[in-house]
């Protein structure tokens, strides 16, 4: 393993994420953080939500902005250099195993997902007002958390990036995306699913479920979740699973 | 000194559209809706690469000539370990390129044929980042940078987002690029394809003073005269295979009596073609097309005995065209077919 080389891959993704730092901000924190201030303060405010909806809302859209950051971060400047461009081909041809370039993709994308999750938690804070009972009494459980939200949203871009071309990206986010947020107990815990028994199972596939669960464990443990144990261990499970699909599909994008 | 090339029996072929990588493979793609999927895979079989094995010398400058989809991407596709051979080996230097891949990365450097630079990044910025994989430190990089930037003539435009080049420029900056780690070996595919007659004659300055310092170079060209006038050693590849292999000169003096008369007539009597067989200096006739390939060691001296004939078989020259020795010649008379063909 050329460590030097792996360096400098992601010092150039480092490089590029930094010149369009605002852009990248505005773009995936801006629509989280209005919904914040929307339901976190302005409801709250009037009182058609309870004030302890914020716990239940702030572990969720810090969770969120993560995942699209990372995943983001990942797939859509894989889904361009991949194309008619072959612009990632400079890095293939640098001396580094294939697969080294695509975990390089995935390092990348984590540490855009933890900076992105830096930045909203006070933000998001500050958006909500008064009322927020986040507490760091876990600080393990929360760093497992964040790493465990960072690689599925970098593994996960890797996958995404790999599997689809570019005119299927909008189509991608409506149709796959969007349902996936919604349903993926971000701005409710899982346990209020149960008057839809059906819908209450069915969600159970869907890994943003135990990334917003978790970070509710972690950073609001008095509201309902998922056992800790159990959102640790299913999200590792995927995270492997998305990281292997990815390196296969990278190594089958990139060899002819 | 000099790292050299060997292919041992190589062989692809593709059972699916070829991902676009240089593009030229000179084939569309052949796939209907996504039913049928595997009868469909078997239906696409297209041998891009047969059998082919060759060696290039340390410090050689070689060339790879031949049509459109005659096998040269794939082949240095395979020799820049970006292409799987389905069968056979190549070699850079000592290196399998399949088995041993970072240690061929780490030796050559590639100008794809199609420009497929980093758009995030600036003119500066790809040629530092490129020499940053290659380990270089870091005053190391930046003073190459700026001697290949000043080389290329990019120095306007060094700090600019390379989004907005002209073709031109952006083919000077891949080359830069492929030589900015200073490889041992320079794979350059159709390099002046869509370059400026100025600029194609830099980039001759700049391959030949490159081969100067003991570094193999190899190139794809379907220009005759770029490869008559650049390479120490030709292979003429055409469908996947090497048709004729040496130094351009003993290529074009293997050609049958040298200059090549296309000739074509109203009509085509019985008897013609034996007829120009026995005209003197004549080595080679083939019939074409409403016509005949005649080889022979003159050029114009020899139209009016075959304008003779002609007449004395009852028929007129109705078209004549005279080729001079060359390698356009050699790839005719080697596949029946012009390289434009």
């Amino acid at each position: 393993m050329n460590w030097k080389t792996f360096y400098a891959l992601l010092s150039r993704d480092g490089h590029v994420a930094r010149r369009n730092l605002v852009f990248t901000l505005v773009q995936n924190l801006l629509q989280p953080l209005l919904l914040t201030f929307v339901f976190g303060r302005i409801l709250t405010a009037g009182g058609m939500m309870q004030t302890g909806f914020k716990n239940i809302l702030l572990p969720g859209i810090i969770t969120i902005c993560m995942v699209m950051s990372g995943v983001w971060a990942v797939a859509m400047p894989l889904i361009s250099e991949f194309q008619f461009t072959k612009e990632i081909e400079d890095r293939l041809l640098a001396p580094i195993e294939i697969r080294w370039v695509a975990v390089e993709k995935v390092v990348a994308g984590m540490i855009q997902a933890l900076v992105a999750g830096l930045v909203v938690i006070p933000s998001a804070w500050l958006a909500m007002g008064s009322g927020v009972e986040i507490n760091l009494d876990q600080p393990l459980a929360f760093a497992a958390m964040c790493f465990l939200v960072a690689l599925f949203a970098g593994a996960g871009g890797l996958a995404l990036g790999c599997s689809i071309g570019q005119t299927q990206v909008g189509l991608m986010f409506s149709l796959v995306l969007a349902p996936m947020i919604m349903f993926g107990c971000a701005y409710y815990p899982w346990s209020f699913l149960k008057s839809f028994p059906g819908l209450q199972y069915a969600v159970l596939i869907n890994p943003l479920v135990y990334a917003n669960e978790g970070m509710r464990g972690a950073l609001s443990p008095k509201v309902p979740h998922i056992d800790m144990i159990i959102v640790i261990a299913a999200l590792a499970a995927i995270d492997v699973f998305l990281l292997v699909v990815g390196l296969q599909r990278f190594h089958k994008k990139a060899i002819g | 000194m000099g790292i050299g090339i060997r292919i041992e029996q190589l062989r692809k072929v593709y059972d699916s559209p070829p991902p676009a990588f240089a593009g030229g493979f000179g084939f569309g793609s052949a796939r209907g809706g996504p039913k049928n999927k595997k009868k469909e895979k078997k239906k696409f079989d297209v041998v891009a690469v047969d059998n082919i094995s060759f060696e290039i010398r340390p410090g050689e400058l070689f060339g790879l000539l031949g049509p459109n989809g005659a096998g040269k991407s794939t082949t240095i596709g395979i020799l820049t370990t970006r292409i799987k051979p389905t069968a056979g080996r190549a070699f850079i230097g000592e290196f399998d390129v399949w088995q041993q891949q970072v240690a061929a990365k780490q030796l050559i450097g590639v100008v794809p044929q199609r420009p497929n630079l980093d758009f995030a990044l600036t003119a500066r910025e790809i040629l530092v980042f490129h020499g940053a994989y290659f380990r270089q430190g870091a005053s190391e990089r930046k003073k190459r940078a700026e001697e290949l930037i000043e080389r290329f003539k990019l120095t306007d435009r060094a700090d600019h987002m390379v989004r907005g080049f002209s073709g031109g420029m952006m083919q000077r900056l891949s080359i830069a690029r492929a030589m900015m780690h200073d490889p041992e070996v320079l794979f350059l595919d159709e390099p002046s394809a869509g370059l400026d007659p100025q600029t194609r004659l830099l980039l001759w300055d700049i391959v030949r003073d490159y081969n100067k310092l003991g570094k193999t170079i190899v190139l794809t060209t379907h220009y005759m005269d770029e490869a008559d006038a650049l390479c120490n050693r030709l292979a003429i590849i055409d469908h996947g295979k090497i048709i004729a292999s040496g130094p351009p000169a003993d290529l074009k003096s293997s050609i049958p009596g040298g200059y090549l008369l296309r000739v074509k007539f109203d009509s085509m009597p019985n008897g013609l073609i034996a007829a120009f067989e026995k005209l003197p200096g004549v080595t080679e006739v083939r019939a074409s097309d409403h016509g005949a390939d005649i080889y022979a060691d003159r050029g114009g001296s020899l139209i009016p005995a075959v304008v003779s004939a002609a007449q004395a078989a009852g028929t007129m020259l109705s078209d004549v065209n005279i080729q001079e020795p060359s390698l356009e010649t050699l790839f005719l008379h080697h596949t029946g077919r012009s390289l434009r063909d």
